[in-house]
């Protein structure tokens, strides 16, 4: 199967620091693609460009085969490639689904959407929608999101982005900041997103959940990939030793 | 606040009636709680506030102070205020300041006079001329405000202090400090006439007020002044021109100075040059008071009318009981702290939630 997003010997380098030298990679549709690496490997890199934040100093990027250029992430984002970054970027003081509407608000039918007058009912239906649809435990859609747990939070980022995100989804740590609970909420919302013909890209330092709910994994190490399993066939030994090293140059050996 | 759920406990019976008896005490349900939240915000609690302002005033003086004359007053004084806090309710939510809005009512004050003298003759005519002019002029010195702040990143705390002093200084050079007391015929007709019994320039501030709150709370435009506010980085990622919303809105406030100060040279057929050095305060304690956070991201408009009202009555009421109008600075600024620290209990109780 092709890949929707591939990223080809992408290089790039922050005056002395080289953090990515010829990395590739690769994300399909349906699957959840982890991408994982050790402090410093350049993962957050990678992902920067690949969501268009950052251009990269050389390499490729093809979107469904197409060499692509990302200019901004609203380029991206017209592209169907969404990321929803720890910081989540919502506004605290707004209701969910103001939140999910963001930029790309619904106006009410005729003269009144001329004058550019929200239709906020609509707004908030179509959210409440994709939050049930997508099985999240999002409810009240009066009560500002400053007010809604960490799991909601994040869910509420997560569905914002799937409603736009036609091909490829990022989710930057999504779980770093969760209890057990809502951390099997968010994987399940994962799971749901990617069955929806998305490609979507988990970062983590969670091992056993990224051999839980990845379906292919990716190992990024000093700029560059250096290993791919599918996920059913590996271990968390195995994911360690390719992150650190220790497979490749069997440095690491102990009884 | 959040009952949870409306469901009535029924046993599983399937006849039409109990479903839709079901559905019309949800309906019932959430109109409540639509209610409760709508209850829980600070124009409410202000609203009381002023209602006991007024009470207590009726009992010291009804005759005085309820009557129709006195009220028209208070309004007419409210109105430049309103005006101005208006402007500044949009800036506040988005997280904006501007401290220079007093000053820039005395410049446009003068070159509205200035431009209805050098127009010359009486009528509609100078007097549009010189509204539009002075408009103009207060929408520049917001933008220059505004430019300052989005492009030059300097605080919005420190540019609008410095042209604060700037503005108002060459409003001074301008008239070498004296008073512009010639203006049309036509202007001080308009300042004491009114309409269905409510002043001219009351009308004008209605107006303001109800078209720009209903901009704030319906369309787009308001929408993205909340979030620019709320979550500044959110509006940038989301695509929203941060900048030049910003520009737009600091825009706004000179322009909103610039009618206000139309208004009050309406009101007393003259330039007020030494008469708005506090009149920031006043705005800003009033559009706090009716609940518009200081952080930005969060406010009404109903506030705002109900906030400036509170120092304004307040004044008013203190003359009219022959108390010295001085209490009306004290009892403000400890209503104003007082305010705040609720508003923060509030929110500080939400976030824990």
């Amino acid at each position: 199967m092709s890949a929707v997003l591939e990223a080809r010997d992408i290089t790039k380098r922050y005056g002395h620091v080289q953090a990515l030298s010829g990395a590739c990679f690769e994300a399909h549709k349906g699957e959840v693609t982890a991408l994982i690496g050790d402090n410093g490997a350049g993962k957050s890199t990678l992902v920067k460009v690949l969501s268009g934040v950052i251009a990269p100093d050389g390499g490729e990027i093809l979107l469904d085969g197409e060499p692509t250029r990302l200019d901004s992430p609203q380029h991206a984002k017209r592209l169907g490639v969404e990321t929803v970054f720890q910081d989540l970027a919502l506004a605290p003081d707004l209701g969910p689904a103001d939140n999910v509407f963001v930029g790309r608000e619904l106006f009410k039918p005729g003269w009144r959407g001329r004058l550019r007058i929200l239709d906020k009912a609509e707004m908030r239906r179509q959210a409440l929608d994709a939050f049930v649809s997508m099985g999240t435990d999002v409810k009240d859609m009066h009560a500002p999101v400053a007010a809604l747990s960490g799991g909601q939070r994040q869910s509420v980022a997560i569905c914002r982005s799937v409603m736009w995100a036609d091909r490829v989804l990022f989710l930057d740590e999504p779980t770093a900041a969760l209890g057990v609970r809502q951390t099997r909420n968010v994987l399940k919302l994962v799971r749901r997103v990617a069955e929806r013909g998305v490609a979507v890209i988990l970062i983590s330092h969670n091992m056993t959940e990224v051999l839980e709910v990845a379906d292919r994994i990716e190992v990024l190490r000093l700029g560059q990939r250096v290993a791919q399993y599918r996920g059913k066939d590996t271990s968390v030994e195995e994911l360690v030793g390719a992150m650190t090293g220790a497979l490749d140059f069997h440095e690491e050996v102990r009884p | 606040m959040s009952a949870s759920g409306g469901a009535t406990p029924t046993a599983q019976r399937s006849d039409q009636p109990e479903a839709e008896q079901d559905a019309r005490a949800q309906a019932r349900v959430e109109r409540r709680q639509a209610l409760a939240r709508t209850l829980n915000t600070s124009p409410v609690y202000m609203f009381g506030v002023l209602l006991c302002i007024f009470v207590a005033f009726t009992v010291v003086n009804a005759t005085a102070f309820t009557s129709v004359a006195n009220v028209q007053n208070i309004t007419l004084s409210a109105a430049p205020y309103l005006v101005m806090a208006v402007a500044t309710t949009y800036l506040m939510i988005a997280s904006g300041l501007d401290l220079s809005i007093g000053s820039v009512l005395v410049f446009a004050n003068v070159i509205e006079a200035k431009v209805m003298g050098a127009v010359g003759g009486d009528g509609t005519a100078p007097v549009l001329i010189g509204l539009v002019a002075g408009i103009g002029v207060g929408a520049g010195w917001g933008l220059f405000n505004g430019i300052c702040v989005t492009k030059l990143r300097v605080p919005a705390l420190i540019t609008t202090l410095g042209t604060l002093g700037a503005v108002l200084g060459a409003a001074d050079l301008i008239t070498a400090g004296n008073d512009i007391r010639t203006v049309p015929m036509s202007l001080v007709n308009f300042g004491a006439d009114s309409f269905l019994g409510v002043s001219y320039i009351v009308w004008v501030a209605i107006v303001v007020t109800v078209v720009f709150g209903l901009i704030l709370h319906l369309t787009r435009f308001g929408r993205h002044t909340y979030i620019v506010g709320s979550n500044i980085e959110a509006a940038r990622r989301a695509g929203i021109n941060v900048d030049r919303h910003l520009l737009k809105l600091y825009a706004l406030s000179g322009a909103s100075a610039g009618l206000a100060g139309f208004l009050a040279l309406a009101q007393f057929a003259s330039t007020t040059i030494s008469g708005h050095s506090t009149d920031v305060i006043t705005v800003i304690t009033g559009v706090v008071l009716g609940g518009t956070s200081l952080f930005g991201g969060y406010g009404w408009m109903v506030g705002t009318v109900i906030g400036i009202l509170i120092p304004i009555t307040l004044n008013n009421g203190l003359i009219i009981a022959n108390v010295q109008p001085f209490w009306q600075q004290v009892a403000t600024g400890f209503i104003l702290i007082a305010a705040v620290y609720l508003d923060q209990l509030k929110r500080r109780s939400r976030e824990r939630a």
